[in-house]
């Protein structure tokens, strides 16, 4: 197959905030796991919304509210068919990841989990796919078992096959580390949790804006995204999951919207999806969405993820010529992150130094202190790549750990 | 002995030598380096001041009404910036501290670091210290 080539010169024009000067030095955005950027078309489509477009949705009966209820749904069947779900009602719209694995862990809780049950979380997990499942066990007594981790950040297979049991009642685990960048082995997961009839829920908000995503392929129960974290605006998530499980799960929020009928002795819950989609949702948000899905499939999922390859390893050869810096989670398959410490060097006095040569990392615990805990370090400087970035970017990276190498010596 | 303003004046003349961001860092740096910091053990949690990015290890001490503060972190611009700090604010009484006003941090262009979104414990120290001064402060009356 013939490669796609970027044109990234072209496509930078697309992403108005990126021509800019940080601190009096041209910005180099390496902060795209926390947050990417958004591409002109996206900010257009929600200011075209608001500007021209905007009712509450369902149930109006005048037109511009047909008309916003028609592009709201258009945005579920675009996602729908980004991520090759079977039924469109299978897609719940929501405020991102955490919201979504939030909705799962307390439908969970109030259904399926009791005492001696058990959840599997690996050792990599985001603090948003651990807490939730902390509430849920301690609601119901079940227990919170952890996939252990290797050096190089990878799951340890063995263990994850010795932890399942019949107790297990839902695995939950994140389809690519945010902290690390490993690309995790979930096939395998999925595979052996459905041998035993365990559910899995996959918590994809650092592989959306890297690859193609096919939950019927994969055959995961859940899959949850945030739409910013996929060029699109803040506050707007997804949660994919399985009809069967959908409609076993209890809803989550009480409101408008989610209900048939209301009375004061009982209420009847509406159907999927909009069981789980209490009160006035975000509507541009759910519209930018699609327009951000729309944008990244006209460039290409296959030729996004070739580049940012060629970025991460131009990235990891380059700073592994630095001497002293040693890159946290090293796995063979690994989306566009680079984790580092430069030897003797706390991470924000390093984040500080680069901020002021306009290049934006970001520096801590990156949300996993587990992650952290296991490595017996107190966070670490992450430079997340998206497409929109450069070789050249990487450059100004090494020469700015140069300086700040040198100012900390 | 100087009051807080004039030691925040003094800290501010020292910084009006330097042209550019970096001189400025550097010599935060240098003094976070010269900050003698506290041993391992008092590095606990009975002293740490929590901070998201940066931690911040903070003692006070009083003597005849006069406070006294030791404090580290785990960053050295922090260390640095708390060193200043605590050099402003050392050697007052109770009344004086809960009466100050920062101003040198904004002054010498490290406001930025006095944003609670930075969440390097710097701010949080802060905090602590009013808090300790208004503490000895009610034991005083």
């Amino acid at each position: 197959m013939v490669k796609t080539e970027l044109n990234i010169e072209q496509i930078r024009k697309d992403f108005p905030i990126l021509h800019q000067e940080v601190n009096g030095k041209p910005l180099v955005y390496f902060d795209n796991a926390a947050s990417t950027q958004k591409p002109k078309v996206v900010i257009d489509r929600v200011a075209d919304y608001y500007s021209n477009e905007h009712s509450n949705i369902h149930r109006g009966v005048h037109s511009l509210s047909a008309a916003a209820t028609e592009e709201y749904e258009l945005s579920r069947k675009t996602v729908q068919a980004h991520f090759n779900a079977k039924f469109d009602h299978e897609i719940v719209f929501n405020k991102g990841t955490t919201d979504g694995i939030n909705l799962v862990a307390n439908g969970f809780a109030k259904s399926f989990l009791k005492e001696g049950d058990e959840v599997l979380v690996s050792e990599l997990e985001h603090h948003s796919n651990i807490v939730p499942w902390q509430m849920a066990c301690e609601q119901t007594g079940a227990k919170l078992k952890v996939i252990p981790i290797t050096d190089s950040g990878e799951w340890i297979m063995e263990e994850f096959h010795n932890l399942l049991s019949d107790r297990t009642k839902i695995i939950a685990v994140n389809h690519v580390s945010n902290a690390l960048g490993t690309m995790n082995p979930i096939t395998d997961v999925i595979e052996a949790a459905h041998s035993k009839g365990i559910p899995v829920l996959l918590d994809g908000a650092q592989a959306v804006p890297h690859m193609a995503v096919d939950v019927q392929a994969l055959d995961c129960d859940f899959y949850v995204m945030s739409g910013h974290k996929l060029f699109g605006p803040t506050g707007v998530g997804v949660l994919y999951g399985k009809e069967e499980w959908l409609n076993k799960l209890p809803p989550y929020q009480g409101g408008g919207d989610m209900i048939k009928t209301v009375s004061f002795e009982k209420t009847t819950y509406n159907e999927l999806p909009f069981k789980f989609e209490a009160g006035t949702p975000n509507i541009a948000g759910v519209i930018g969405l699609k327009t951000a899905i729309d944008y990244v499939n006209e460039i290409g999922l296959d030729a996004i993820a070739d580049y940012e390859q060629e970025l991460l390893e131009y990235g990891t050869e380059k700073l592994s010529q630095i001497e002293g810096l040693k890159i946290y989670g090293t796995a063979k398959n690994k989306a566009s992150v680079i984790s580092f410490l430069l030897d003797g060097i706390h991470p924000y006095d390093a984040g500080t130094i680069l901020d002021k040569l306009g290049i934006a990392v970001r520096t801590g615990h990156h949300c996993t202190q587990p992650v952290m805990t296991r490595f017996g370090i107190p966070g670490t400087v992450r430079a997340s790549f998206a497409f929109y970035n450069t070789k050249e970017e990487i450059d100004a990276l090494y020469e700015g750990l140069l300086r700040v190498k040198k100012m900390f010596s | 002995m100087m009051s807080i303003n004039e030691r925040q004046d003094e800290l501010i003349e020292e910084f009006s030598m330097f042209d550019d961001w970096m001189e400025k860092y550097e010599y935060i740096i240098d003094m976070g380096k010269d900050v003698s910091g506290l041993t391992e053990e008092l590095k606990s949690d009975d002293y740490l001041v929590r901070g998201c990015q940066s931690r911040v290890w903070l003692i006070p001490a009083q003597e005849n009404g006069i406070l006294q503060f030791q404090a580290d972190s785990d960053a050295i611009i922090t260390k640095g910036i708390v060193g200043m700090v605590v050099r402003v604010l050392n050697n007052s009484s109770a009344d004086e501290i809960l009466k100050s006003d920062l101003y040198f941090v904004d002054k010498i262009g490290l406001k930025e670091h006095l944003s609670p979104t930075r969440s390097n414990g710097l701010v949080s120290m802060i905090k602590k210290i009013k808090t300790y001064a208004l503490a000895y402060s009610a034991k005083a009356i």
